[in-house]
């Protein structure tokens, strides 16, 4: 029977609940039913890392997770990174750097990079390059976003 | 996506009742490669069965003496982030590396690599090299396979309906064992092999005991090689080259977007030459 299902999690530290079909991606929850467009869609078939988010602290690509598989855990996307309206290092860093052109990659740029410093604090660049080799960048040739982690890094640090 | 049913059951038992009784359900482990075939439509399940929930599937243990049991839904950055396994097989943890990147790690695990019956698969060739089994359950019980077997064609594997694979087993590590996959991609990674080779040798008084030969993404599914020509060689130059030559020769690869037939045959060549002696030179220091 076609019946859509009651998923409760927490999404950016707050609990949230939604009605989905299981069909339905972790993607399209985010931005059709819960409004949090933030996360884009680039491929949405795990390639360009445009829609990343993470899911239980692991970064993860949300158009190859169902919306059902969500349903009690924790969640973090683009609009939990900054706080309140003070941007998160790498935010900031971003934007000085001019680390983006068209804007579409920057949020799963920030997710994963995030993910990456909170358990990383001082990545080599070759590391941060690894890290990052699942988000695609069609306008900035990836120097000037590599160069953005490595100052928020540094600032995270001090 | 066609509309299917979700169910996420919390043992082996409700997982192969719930497949048995739809005979078109599909495992869901990673969803890397599931979620993409189904939204291609070349794969229309009407129940996806989440698997991420039974314990056994997400088992990870290294017995010394007895060996490594990996549940067929663990995720690639716990073998890798695993203190243990990669003491114990530094390999395994290099391929869970390789496959795809960091999202797609988080996710993907090696059971669904073996399932997903791809020819390019990174992990196949290692498992076959390894000697690895897998323990698949199903509604007449359960059976041990070699991963050998496992695969009958190009996404297609020897799974019979409300069958589930749910672990995979690894022989310890014989002493003076060694082994390593490489692969050939034009990036420097998130790319599917050109052609790949997975190698484990045993060395013994100088001499190789043992080689195990598997290659990927040059024929239908990977490719176990009969390297028994190596037994009793000694464990230079010309057992490289001899290695190389009976990969080129097993190689039954086609000409597509990715690589020629020949180039192919010619990279099968060199990664098992290269592998084979990187094998050796981890076997020296196992010993």
């Amino acid at each position: 029977m076609e019946r859509k299902v009651h998923v409760q999690t927490t999404i950016n530290g707050e609990a949230a609940e939604f009605l989905c079909e299981p069909r339905q991606s972790l993607l399209e929850c985010l931005r059709e039913i819960l409004s949090l467009t933030g996360t884009k869609e680039g491929c949405n078939d795990g390639n360009c890392g445009a829609c990343t988010v993470t899911m239980d602290g692991r970064i993860v690509t949300s158009c190859l997770v169902l919306g059902v598989e969500a349903q009690g855990s924790e969640i973090t996307t683009i609009e939990g990174v900054a706080r309140g309206n003070e941007l998160h290092p790498l935010q900031k860093a971003f934007l000085e750097e001019a680390a983006l052109q068209c804007g579409i990659c920057t949020p799963g740029f920030i997710v994963a990079a995030k993910t990456l410093l909170d358990q990383e604090p001082h990545p080599t660049e070759e590391r941060i390059r690894w890290w990052l080799a699942n988000n695609l960048c069609r306008c900035t040739g990836y120097d000037k976003i590599v160069k953005a982690v490595q100052k928020a890094a540094a600032e995270v640090n001090q | 996506m066609k509309w299917f049913d979700y169910q996420a059951p919390r043992t082996v038992g409700e997982a192969v009742e719930a497949m048995t009784l739809h005979p078109t359900a599909r495992a869901l482990a990673g969803g890397t490669d599931l979620l993409v075939q189904m939204r291609a439509g070349r794969r229309t399940p009407d129940l996806i069965v989440d698997i991420k929930k039974i314990p056994e599937l997400n088992e990870l243990r290294y017995e010394p003496g007895a060996g490594l049991t990996l549940g067929a839904a663990v995720p690639c950055y716990r073998i890798y982030n695993d203190a243990a396994v990669s003491r114990a097989y530094p390999s395994l943890a290099e391929v869970a590396n390789i496959i795809g990147g960091t999202q797609i790690q988080g996710r993907a695990s090696i059971g669904g690599n073996l399932c997903n019956a791809a020819p390019s698969a990174d992990a196949i060739p290692l498992l076959i090299a390894l000697g690895a089994t897998c323990r698949v359950t199903g509604p007449n019980g359960e059976r041990t396979m070699a991963v050998s077997d496992f695969c009958t064609a190009p996404g297609q594997n020897s799974l019979e309906a409300g069958e589930l694979l749910v672990s995979i087993h690894l022989p310890e590590t014989p002493a003076g064992g060694g082994a390593r996959y490489l692969r050939f991609i034009p990036r420097n990674e998130m790319d599917i092999a050109v052609a790949g080779a997975g190698v484990a040798v045993v060395l013994e008084n100088g001499h190789i005991q043992s080689a195990r030969i598997a290659l990927s993404a040059v024929a239908p599914t990977p490719l176990p090689v009969d390297a028994s020509a190596l037994a009793g060689l000694a464990p230079d130059e010309g057992a490289l080259r001899k290695a190389g030559e009976i990969a080129a020769a097993a190689a039954k690869p086609i000409t597509d977007m990715r690589g020629t037939a020949d180039y192919r045959r010619h990279l099968c060549s060199v990664l098992t030459r290269r592998a084979l002696a990187s094998a050796i030179a981890a076997a020296k220091e196992t010993k």
